[in-house]
């Protein structure tokens, strides 16, 4: 009874993974979950037991095979690839950049403002003589962080309230239900630009604080559907027959089910936050103590770089951004593919 | 069906409350002090600045409790009384918002609108074609992760600044004097051009990613196959599998439209547009604080009531609804 089909495994592990639409993450499709999904994980036994091994990662299964599966269709994945290399280029990018990096990003120098592109200064240089690659190597680290930070406090929120909503059910679910809607209908981005035009230069942290405490709705609406259906399966019935609490339920039996479906959740709330970020910034409401990609694209457009054709200090940031943000749907669809055999292309 | 429309309406109403009571109270919550700063534009004497700041005081309603100056809050906004804007001063924030409102929906509701649909369409025709899916597709990823204002700067700067096609900048060129007469209208169509292009194009790849993952979900549901075992034409197929997709694809509209709207403010912004988000902004560096509350009580209004269309357009577009609504079984 080990030897499950492998397409029908890969279903059960990634089927109703997000629809990748990057700005608009639907969550539609969860509602009427393939029924494959909890067939198959109920139909094994041994799934209660493998919930609790800590090495499933992204669903796959403990076993060898399965791994091998999932390694198989990753690397056939051009998606996968091509977006994960873009990545893995720009985290390189950040950790490695300020080995290369000759000035301080702030250093104002009166003789060599507004350069383009030299040997001494790789990127050229701004208005005010600052050097545009040393901004850059550590504009792409802070976008990195608020990404990292904004997204990973939207994911916890999106879980914490997914979970508890899709598991309780009945009243809790409805007022959870509420919350979600009203915070969905509030335009986000309005509310940020007031509160950060009152706090007059926020800190990395408050902007990735500001923009998890918007961003976690969709996906909150997502986790609850997906935690509805897996929680009328036999294998969460035994654990609760065995006397497990809820919180260990959900960590254990729930969560593990869904991992797969997790991840992709992450990489897109990623990917929002930095986007979230670089508008905040662009207003100039954006950190003042930090350099980041979204207050170079400010300060290059208020002190004229259009205008003056100062071409090398705006295009970088932006070009940065659109490139992570871009390999991360892009990563996010090629996982999808993964884990999810209905998509793949034929 | 009432049911559903009962229940949309109630989240709208607390989503509107919990809104005026963000829009109340973060100007009070918030460190710095609005009378301060509008009364710092006028650089009087400081006595005259203290007499004066005591007459604002009052005159603001600051004296009050602080639930009366949330009731008497909620009651200015039912008279439609938003105060008056400190930037613009003296005109009544009123006013200056709706100079500026017609501007923002000429930019906003065909770019979203337009999009929607070419989106859809690029996306259903990309999907299972592999020519399409390899070229469209890959460079939507990248477009859609496009921040709006560098678009907008990359926009303007080559096309506006470079080529010199298009203008950069304005809703009208400032040789004209606003009037009907061709050569206005025309400026305005010059100007509108570059800032819905650059909002069209970011918009337009995310739709066409989502859809073509719809339609392949749709082709591998049962009712293809069965129709396909039944010998239709490929094109009937498609056509099903079209009108099932749209509707997720719908609710997806309501929910991207709090990341359009960012976008749109920083579009307006780059092509310096005088439409809401250049007030917004206006009102955020001069912390001209009625002004900001206005503007955001507007984009909130405006929001639930796209909410709302979104909703009804749904139930027209979803049969099943539909079918419910009339009285029959689903």
């Amino acid at each position: 009874m080990t030897e499950v089909d492998p397409h029908a495994q890969a279903d059960a592990a990634g089927s109703k993974a997000p629809e990748t639409t990057p700005h608009h993450l639907i969550e539609h499709k969860t509602a009427p979950l393939d029924p494959a999904v909890g067939e198959v994980t109920a139909a094994r036994p041994g799934s209660h037991a493998m919930a609790v091994v800590p090495g499933a990662v992204l669903a796959v299964g403990p076993s060898v095979r399965h791994r091998h599966e999932f390694m198989y269709f990753a690397l056939r994945s051009k998606k996968l690839l091509v977006g994960g290399s873009v990545l893995l280029l720009f985290v390189l990018f950040a950790v490695f950049g300020p080995f290369f990096v000759h000035f301080s990003p702030f250093a104002m120098s009166a003789t060599a403002a507004s350069k383009p592109p030299s040997t001494q200064h790789w990127l050229g240089t701004t208005y005010f003589g600052e050097d545009v690659f040393a901004q850059l190597v550590y504009g792409t680290r802070s976008s990195f962080q608020v990404g990292l930070l904004g997204g990973g406090f939207a994911v916890i929120l999106g879980m914490v309230i997914g979970f508890v909503a899709g598991y309780r059910g009945g009243l809790v679910d409805e007022a959870l239900n509420l919350v979600t809607n009203v915070v969905i209908c509030i335009p986000a981005i309005a509310v940020m630009l007031m509160v950060g035009s009152y706090l007059q230069g926020m800190s990395l942290l408050v902007e990735a604080g500001l923009i998890g405490l918007f961003a976690w709705p969709w996906a909150a609406r997502a986790i609850r559907a997906q935690t509805f259906t897996l929680k009328s399966r036999d294998f969460v019935g035994l654990a609760r027959l065995s006397g497990e609490g809820s919180g260990k339920i959900i960590a254990r039996e729930i969560a593990p089910n869904m991992s797969s479906y997790l991840m992709l959740t992450f990489i897109l709330l990623f990917g929002g936050a930095i986007l979230t970020a670089s508008f905040i910034d662009f207003v100039g409401l954006g950190p003042s103590a930090t350099v980041t990609l979204g207050t170079m694209m400010n300060s290059s457009f208020f002190y004229n770089a259009l205008q003056l054709h100062v071409w090398w200090w705006f295009i970088p940031p932006g070009a940065v951004i659109a490139c992570i943000v871009g390999g991360l749907y892009l990563t996010n669809a090629g996982l999808d593919e993964v884990f999810n055999p209905k998509l793949r292309a034929l | 069906m009432r049911r559903y429309f009962a229940r949309k309406i109630i989240v709208y109403i607390i989503a509107f409350i919990v809104a005026v009571t963000v829009d109340w109270g973060v100007p009070r919550i918030m460190p710095g002090n609005p009378i301060q700063e509008f009364l710092s534009k006028f650089q009087l004497q400081p006595a005259a600045a203290k007499y004066d700041y005591g007459y604002f005081f009052k005159a603001f309603g600051f004296n009050h409790p602080l639930w009366q100056q949330y009731l008497n809050y909620w009651q200015a906004i039912f008279h439609w009384n938003l105060g008056i804007s400190m930037y613009y001063y003296p005109t009544p924030v009123t006013t200056v918002l709706s100079q500026h409102i017609l501007y923002t929906l000429a930019l906003m509701v065909p770019a979203i609108v337009l999009a929607y649909f070419v989106g859809n369409r690029l996306g259903a025709m990309a999907a299972r074609r592999t020519l399409l899916d390899n070229s469209v597709l890959p460079s939507s990823y990248v477009v859609s992760g496009t921040p709006y204002q560098w678009m907008a700067l990359m926009l303007a700067f080559l096309i506006g600044g470079v080529w010199r096609i298009l203008p950069e900048s304005g809703a009208f060129s400032f040789s004209e004097i606003p009037s009907w007469n061709w050569t206005f209208v025309w400026s305005l169509v010059d100007h509108w051009f570059l800032p819905f292009l650059s909002l069209f194009l970011i918009q337009v790849g995310g739709w066409a990613i989502g859809m073509r993952n719809l339609i392949i979900y749709e082709l591998e549901s049962d009712y293809a196959h069965w129709l396909q075992a039944l010998g239709s034409p490929p094109r009937l197929v498609r056509r099903y599998a079209y009108r099932n997709a749209v509707l997720p694809q719908l609710s997806g509209l309501a929910l991207a439209l709090g990341t359009f709207l960012a976008g749109q403010i920083v579009t307006e912004i780059v092509f310096d547009y005088p439409g809401l988000g250049t007030v917004f902004f206006t009102a955020i560096t001069n912390s001209d604080v009625f002004l900001m509350q206005g503007a955001f009580l507007l984009v909130i209004m405006g929001v639930l009531i796209a909410n709302f269309v979104i909703d009804i357009v749904y139930v027209l577009v979803d049969p099943r609804t539909r079918v419910s609504m009339m009285g029959g079984e689903a």
